[in-house]
């Protein structure tokens, strides 16, 4: 088979998988929530959204009506053939998912307002490259919903207060989301770089598995740190009170320049979308993260 | 924080018994409602006009589905909440013109909307923001769309609806919000919250 339709099906599956089946660590986490919760009103939220997972896997619908805007991941391998083919195979990809899944249109002309009708227009579905030295091809979608992408926050902090800057500018941004994002969220922190590489990594963050710590032991402790205090607000799921208003932070970091300290909040719901697969040379592909049986 | 049963039309008496914290499930008729159908059954009730379905008694439902049409019939594939923030310009009025009993959505609503839910006896009902699948599985059949003109979301669905929740009572009859409570409290918190992190204010 031709490499672009591998990968057109290869990122069709992904699509869809993501909008029906969390990841195994996102329904980990949430359970684990639903046993820990101590507030009668959030643990009936969070049984809510636990029915609502069960339901879209067993009807094969999407978790939740907004399938977000489509934001692709891709890992290109020096030596894949034909990586120029790859974009094309996406944008078609995403267009017979929002037949197909189906997805609700979300791809909106900003001046004219106008919905595209398919989740495509001017740089949407946005791919995100990286060129990696191998063979194979890794494509991850994230399926970005609204509610929680308008309380993502972006700040160029005071550099001399350094990391109390970020602690504080986490809880803020916590605090001022509310019941807004659709809690509990996961959180991608994105310290330095300048403004648009901490909003980057930020959301890149989102990707890591909850269960995976960070590699860098200053930094785990300090997700830990900032996990705890913003469950303190008493937020709870769906703000309507409790104390799971966060499950999980994923901080990552850039160099910065010596007279700025830029700093990014990404949200992501309780209903964390995300989907991997790798292809490699010889055109098989390996789900890196969903079940075989959840394939389909 | 007790489990409530309701059936539509509801009445005021009933209405007044909920009280924040507790749960209700809806079982009867329901409409749904957005920025455009708020709008228009406002100019509509200025004018004298009568709307396509008496609303007292029944619960408006902040949503904008998604449905399918096959042959004459209409089926509710998706129909999670909206932010009902938005609404809330035209929530008092539309409580006092139309009784409507229950408002549903996510998110919340403020200050006037609270106030006439205790002037008039309604209540909001907070359905879980995402749980989309489980909104639609509560809904028996499309009794009817009005106001098509408005689009899809916008449009007026009037739903049969059996067992509709959980919906947790965020905003009593009696003048207790639940989302400002607990941002309140939050706001309480923050200093506390601070201080664990080394901050000052
Ligand atoms: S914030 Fe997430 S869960 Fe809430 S409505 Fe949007 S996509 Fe769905």
């Amino acid at each position: 088979m031709e490499i672009e339709n591998v990968v057109e099906n290869v990122a069709f599956k992904l699509l869809k998988l993501a909008v029906i089946h969390l990841p195994e660590d996102v329904k980990q986490a949430l359970e684990k929530a639903y046993t820990e919760e101590t507030s009668e009103t959030g643990k009936t939220q969070l049984k809510a959204i636990l029915d609502n997972i069960e339901c879209a896997e067993k009807y094969q619908t999407p978790i939740c009506q907004d399938t977000g805007t489509i934001i692709f991941y891709v890992k290109a391998g020096a030596e894949a053939k034909h990586l120029e083919k790859i974009e094309g195979a996406l944008i078609k990809a995403t267009r017979r998912a929002t037949v197909e899944v189906p997805l609700r249109p979300n791809a909106v002309n900003p001046f004219t307002q106008k919905n595209s009708g398919d989740n495509t227009g001017r740089l949407i579905p946005w791919i995100n490259w990286e060129i990696e030295p191998t063979d194979e091809i890794e494509l991850t979608v994230l399926p970005k919903g609204g509610g929680a992408e308008n309380t993502c926050v972006m700040g160029m902090l005071v550099p001399g207060e350094g990391i109390r800057g970020v602690k504080k500018f986490v809880v803020d941004a916590v605090m001022n989301a509310g019941a807004k994002p659709c809690p509990p969220n996961i959180l991608g922190v994105g310290i330095g770089g300048g403004s648009d590489i901490a909003m980057k990594i930020a959301k890149k963050a989102l990707l890591r598995p909850l269960n995976n710590e960070n590699p860098n032991p200053e930094i785990a402790k300090l997700e830990k740190e900032i996990l705890e205090a913003v469950n303190m607000t008493g937020i709870g799921p769906m703000g309507l009170g409790g104390k799971t208003t966060v499950l999980s932070i994923s901080i990552d970091y850039a160099y910065r320049h010596p007279a700025s300290y830029p700093a990014a909040v990404a949200f992501n719901c309780w209903a964390a979308r995300r989907a991997t697969a790798r292809i490699s040379a010889d055109g098989t592909v390996e789900y890196l993260t969903h079940r075989v049986d959840e394939v389909i | 924080m007790t489990d409530y049963r309701f059936r539509t039309p509801i009445s005021e008496e009933e209405i007044r018994k909920l009280r924040v914290n507790d749960v209700l499930y809806i079982s009867g008729t329901m409409f749904t409602a957005r920025d455009q159908a708020h709008r228009r059954a406002l100019e509509y009730f200025k004018q004298g006009k009568s709307l396509p379905l008496n609303l007292e008694g029944l619960a408006a439902f902040h949503c904008g589905p998604i449905v399918k049409k096959t042959k004459d019939m209409w089926t509710i594939i998706a129909a999670g909440p909206t932010t009902s923030t938005r609404m809330e310009i035209f929530e008092d009025e539309f409580i006092k013109n139309f009784k409507v009993r229950v408002i549903i959505g996510k998110g919340g609503m403020g200050r006037r909307t609270t106030e006439a839910m205790a002037s008039y006896g309604a209540v909001y009902g907070a359905f879980t923001g995402g749980a989309a699948i489980l909104a639609a599985k509560a809904v028996r059949n499309v009794k009817s769309v009005e106001w098509l003109d408005l689009g899809m979301p916008e449009a007026m669905w009037i739903l049969e609806v059996e067992e509709f929740g959980p919906l947790t009572i965020a905003i009593d009859s009696h003048g207790n919000n639940l989302f400002m409570n607990v941002q309140r409290k939050a706001e309480e918190n923050k200093k506390r919250i601070y201080q664990k992190l080394g901050l000052s204010q």
